[in-house]
Parts: C-alpha cells; sequence; structure tokens
C-alpha cells in the first residue's frame, strides 16, 4: 500500500517514507480534548481543502438557487420583452399583480388550501399515529401500507383521483359516498366543491407522512409517564391530552410549517386535477404564475408573484420559529 | 402491565371479543383508504377498461393490452428517460452532499456559518418560487452559455445540490471519531484517502437515507422537467401521463397501466429501504 500524497500537517514532522503503522499513533493520542478548535483547524491541512469539497454544492446553488433568485427580484421590478430590451418600472408589477382580481382569488384559493391540507393532514395523521403505534407486525404492515401513498409520484396520484372523482353516479368516489346516500358529486367538475376535493387528494398523500412524524415523536414520549397516569386513574382520553399532546408540541410546530409552505406551492395536483378551473374555483399561485410567465410570457408580473410567494413562506417560517423559541425559552 | 408496550391509546393491550372487533374495522378501513386507491390502479392497469366510471378493485377481463397500448404511445422511451434522470440525478446529488458534508463536518474555517445559512436558505427556494427565472438561467448558463432547455441535463443540473441531503450528511459524518481520522494521517493517509477510505465507509447508514430520498424526490419531479421538456422527446414518465390522459383514443386503462409503471420504481425503493426512510424522515423533521 503506498501513499502518494504527504499527510497534511500533523502534530509530528512528515516522515519521508512510510514509518511502521502504529509507530506514531501513540505520541498522537495524548494530545488533549477531540474538538479543540486550533487543533481541528491545523487538521484541515491548507485553506482551499474545504473550499474545493464545497465546491460543486455551492456552484449548483449559486446557479439554480442564487442566480435566479437574483433574476427573479430584478424581473419583478421590469417590464421585460425578450429581444427588445427589458426596461425598469419600479413597483409597477406588484401594484399590478396586488390589484388583479385573479391574483386575489389565486391568493385566497391557496390559503384555503394550504390552511385545509395543513390541518386536515395533521389531524388526521395524528389520528393515524395513534391507531397504528405499536410494536406487532400487524401494525407495521398496516404503516407501511398506509405510507405508500407518500411515495407515490404526485402525477400519479392527480391522475389515479381524477378517474375517481368521476363527476357521475357510478364514479368510483360517488359509489362510494352512494352508499351513504349521499351524491352523486361533480367533485373536481363542480365549483362549488373542487378546492375542497383537490384538500382531500392533498390530504390522502400528506396524512401518511404526518403519521410517520407523529409515530417518531410518540416513541419519544416516556413511557414511565403513561404507567404514571394510568396509576393515577387517568382516563385514555385524560391521558392523551395531559401526556401525548405536551410531548410532541415540537413535532406539531415543524409540521404545521413543513405542510403549510409545501400548502403554499401546490402545483403539481391542482394543474393535473382541475389546472385552476371549474370557473377559476381552484386557481393557486403558482398555476397562475405559470399561466402569466410561460403561457402568456408575462415574466414579470410572473416574478412579482413569485416574489410575493416566497416572501408569503419567509414569513410563516420565521414567525413559527420565533414562536418556538420563545415557548421553549 | 408492561410499560415498554404502552402507547398512547393503550389499544394493543386491549382483550375480549368487542375491542377486537373494533380494531379490526378501524385497521381493515385504514388498510382501504390507503392502499385501496392504489390497488385499484393496479387491478385497472391489468383489465379492458373503455371508461373512468369502470375502475374497480374486481379483476374482470385480465389483459396485458393497456401495457401493449402505452408502449405504442412511447411509454417506454419517457419510462427510460425518467431512468436516465433519476440514475445520473442521483449521482450527481449523493457526490456533491458527501462531498460538502466533509467540508462542513470535519473541517473547521473561516465563513463556515455564512456557508451553511447560505444551504439552510436554498430550503425556501424551490423549483416552484424559481420556475420562471429558471427557465431563463436554463436556456442561456451565465457565463458557460450552454443551453439546457429540452435536455434531460437541464432536469439533473438544478437538482444536484439539495440541502437536505447535504445536512444529513454533514450531522452524520460529525459522529465519526476523530481518532480514526488522526490514526490514517498519521500513517500518512491524503486528504482524499481519509475521505474516501476512513469516513465514507463509515456513512453507509446516510448514504441510504440520501439515497432513498433523493430518489423518491427526482422521481416526484414534475414541474421542473415540465419546464425544460421543450418536445415530448425529453418527457419523463410523470409528464407523459397527461399527454396520454388527453389523447382521446387512450382508454383509462392505458393511463393507469402507464401509472403503475411510473409508481413502482419509487414504491419499490421504499419498500426495500423502509428502515433508511424511518431514519430520513426523523432527520429531516425533528432536526429541523
Amino acid at each position: 500500500m503506498s501513499v502518494r500524497e504527504a499527510p497534511v500537517a500533523t502534530a509530528e514532522p512528515p516522515p519521508a517514507e512510510q514509518p511502521g503503522r502504529g509507530q506514531w499513533r501513540s505520541r498522537v493520542r495524548r494530545t488533549g480534548s477531540r474538538r479543540a478548535p486550533g487543533r481541528a483547524a491545523r487538521q484541515g491541512g491548507k485553506w482551499w481543502v474545504p473550499w474545493l469539497f464545497l465546491a460543486p454544492a455551492l456552484i449548483l446553488f449559486t446557479y439554480f438557487k442564487f442566480i435566479p433568485m437574483g433574476r427573479a427580484l430584478v424581473m419583478s421590478a421590469q417590464d421585460v420583452r425578450p429581444y427588445l430590451g427589458n426596461t425598469w418600472v419600479g413597483t409597477a408589477n406588484y401594484s399590478e399583480i396586488l390589484s388583479s382580481e385573479s391574483f386575489r382569488s389565486a391568493l385566497k384559493n391557496t390559503v384555503v388550501l394550504a390552511i385545509g391540507q395543513t390541518f386536515g393532514s395533521m389531524l388526521l395523521g395524528f389520528c393515524l399515529a395513534l391507531l397504528v403505534e405499536g410494536q406487532t407486525r400487524k401494525l407495521s404492515f398496516i404503516r407501511s401500507a398506509a405510507f405508500l401513498p407518500v411515495v407515490v409520484p404526485m402525477a400519479v396520484v392527480a391522475e389515479l383521483w381524477r378517474i375517481m372523482y368521476h363527476p357521475t353516479s357510478d364514479g368510483l368516489l360517488n359509489q362510494v359516498i352512494g352508499l351513504v346516500g349521499l351524491g352523486p358529486s361533480g367533485f373536481i367538475n363542480d365549483p362549488d366543491t373542487s378546492l375542497a376535493s383537490i384538500a382531500v387528494t392533498g390530504i390522502w398523500r400528506g396524512a401518511p407522512y404526518d403519521m410517520m412524524i407523529f409515530l417518531a415523536g410518540l416513541a419519544g414520549i416516556d413511557r414511565g409517564l403513561y404507567e404514571a397516569a394510568t396509576v393515577d386513574g387517568a382516563s385514555t382520553r385524560q391521558r392523551i391530552l395531559h401526556v401525548t399532546l405536551p410531548g410532541l408540541r415540537p413535532v406539531f410546530a415543524i409540521l404545521f410549517v413543513l405542510a403549510a409552505v409545501r400548502g403554499f406551492r401546490s402545483f403539481t395536483e391542482v394543474f393535473l386535477l382541475t389546472n385552476g378551473g371549474p370557473n377559476g374555483s381552484t386557481e393557486v399561485v403558482m398555476t397562475l404564475i405559470y399561466k402569466l410567465g410561460l403561457e402568456q410570457n408575462r415574466l414579470g408580473v410572473g416574478s412579482a408573484g413569485a416574489v410575493l410567494l416566497f416572501l408569503a413562506t419567509l414569513v410563516l417560517t420565521v414567525c413559527v420559529q420565533l414562536l418556538r423559541r420563545r415557548r421553549t425559552a | 402491565m408492561s410499560a415498554a408496550t404502552e402507547t398512547a391509546l393503550g389499544l394493543t393491550e386491549s382483550k375480549g371479543i368487542g375491542p377486537r372487533v373494533a380494531k379490526l374495522v378501524i385497521y381493515s378501513g385504514l388498510f382501504i383508504v390507503f392502499a385501496g386507491p392504489l390497488l385499484a390502479l393496479l387491478v385497472s392497469s391489468f383489465n379492458h377498461i373503455s371508461d373512468p366510471t369502470q375502475l374497480s378493485v374486481v379483476p374482470k377481463t385480465p389483459t396485458l393490452d393497456n401495457f401493449r397500448i402505452a408502449f405504442d404511445h412511447g411509454v417506454l422511451k419517457y419510462l427510460l428517460n425518467s431512468f436516465f434522470v433519476v440514475g445520473f440525478g442521483l449521482l450527481l446529488q449523493v457526490a456533491v452532499s458527501v462531498l460538502a458534508g466533509y467540508a462542513l463536518a470535519r473541517k473547521v474555517f473561516p465563513l463556515m456559518t455564512v456557508v451553511l445559512v447560505a444551504i439552510l436558505a436554498t430550503m425556501m427556494l424551490p423549483e416552484e418560487i424559481l420556475a420562471l427565472p429558471l427557465t431563463l438561467v436554463l436556456g442561456d448558463l451565465p457565463l458557460l452559455h450552454v443551453n439546457l432547455m429540452g435536455t434531460l441535463a437541464g432536469m439533473i443540473v438544478p437538482l444536484g445540490a439539495w440541502a437536505f441531503s447535504i445536512l444529513v450528511m454533514t450531522e452524520f459524518m460529525k459522529d465519526v471519531p476523530r481518532e480514526l481520522e488522526e490514526a490514517a494521517r498519521i500513517d500518512g493517509a491524503g486528504e482524499l484517502r481519509i475521505f474516501a477510505q476512513i469516513i465514507l465507509p463509515l456513512c453507509k447508514p446516510a448514504l441510504g437515507v440520501i439515497g432513498v430520498f433523493g430518489f423518491t424526490m427526482i422521481w416526484d419531479q414534475y414541474l421542473l422537467p415540465l419546464l425544460v421538456a421543450t418536445n415530448s422527446d425529453s418527457y419523463t414518465l410523470p409528464l407523459a401521463l397527461r399527454t396520454l390522459r388527453i389523447d382521446p383514443v387512450v382508454t383509462p386503462g392505458v393511463v393507469m397501466a402507464a401509472s403503475l409503471l411510473a409508481l413502482l420504481p419509487s414504491v419499490i425503493v421504499f419498500l426495500l429501504f423502509q428502515r433508511s426512510f424511518a431514519r430520513g424522515l426523523t432527520a429531516g423533521a425533528l432536526k429541523g
């Protein structure tokens, strides 16, 4: 085994030839604590070594995250005219999109959809987690089966639900709700139920994900507390209210941010299930941006919408993080 | 009563005929709600189905025609496109993540906090928000002046760096004992050798996590391929589902057959690597 590179800076002078194994080891062992910063820096060798390792990630992030974000900010203040040159329009794009009826209604739909999906998934996911918590093989089978929707590509989910939502009385879901004497519903074809239908599809795919996170949280709750609660004569309801829920508080906060941010960005399911229809009843910000930018080529206004969407998710994340900090402090 | 098996609801301890029946009903209900639609998809893809009302979970007229027609419509090509994108995308993503993770976990250098914040910030910038400028950047890469629109490479490189993978790798590499690295250094191992032969082999669990998550993340991509693909030659399978559905001569059975092909790879990966999945979910969500 030959070592071509010289050892970078060790506590000992680099040997000219490869030393017998272990010859230098014993002396280094003595050198104090594991993570002394000065030592680690010395170990790191030349200053550019970490940057070399980071380079691929930083280059890719610059190209496909930071430059596009910069472009979005610039374009949102421009009238973008391919081949003619862009002109600065200041905040005109923002005032245009904020005052447009279609953006406002898309914003409303987005918020409604995000709230519906977030709370629906969390509530259902929490109940599921309580039901399937346990060690038996039967339960782990149920858990895996319930988790399947999460790994199915969203495009497949949308196409599948599109067929299940068939609006006549012999559509699959109409037959199901027919069993309890409801329907037939138009589902995604009816402006009154279309947004709720998309939310249901989103919950179907989001709840099992939340369930898995809740299960991880449940596993972290001290079993002794359950035992103590039972000894004290607490009912199941009291046990969940006073032991389980407080123990899961951080999980709720994280899931809320993840799901809400995911909800704001909803695109694929809306695009494939309704593409904003019928009658604009399911138009969300992302489908509107897509139409403005790529179908109508109004890149400036579309970018302004994207920047607003970014700000919304940023504010939401920061607020929840601050709330969490304050509560844990 | 054993404390180890205590759960929040205490369902596993319930005895007697009443609770057992209740449990059976609940669990079959769960199974039907979440796995039922997928079973319907599976059965329908092997059935003659001419209109969407015939979607059912009962096999009536078993056939492979749906797949034959799907392949006639180019589904094999789209499937290969998808495999190409996920294969090279994952390779790139894993390579980028382990390299960056090594620097962030094992080195101390100036501006490290800035780099970490920048990587965290990219989590706030998904393809959705960047959709419009991303098409411009991909159409003419700054400095390089390469046009990636309409190419599979255009669907791969933007996914090459993923903050989640980098952070999982970083967290895991931090836990490799310093002593191993020092011993190797003393034995004359260089930076690359330490990275590839000491640190990396100890990170197999983390590689599993970023592998399965990267796979499902890339396989699930929709908006990015939609932005990049300029004609159907560069469609991935998820994109092709919509074109198939819109085609008036294609029956829902064929769409379901293509859908089955589109979901099988990620479902198989999930079933094979469930433990990596569970580990990654908690790493990603609970550590922030």
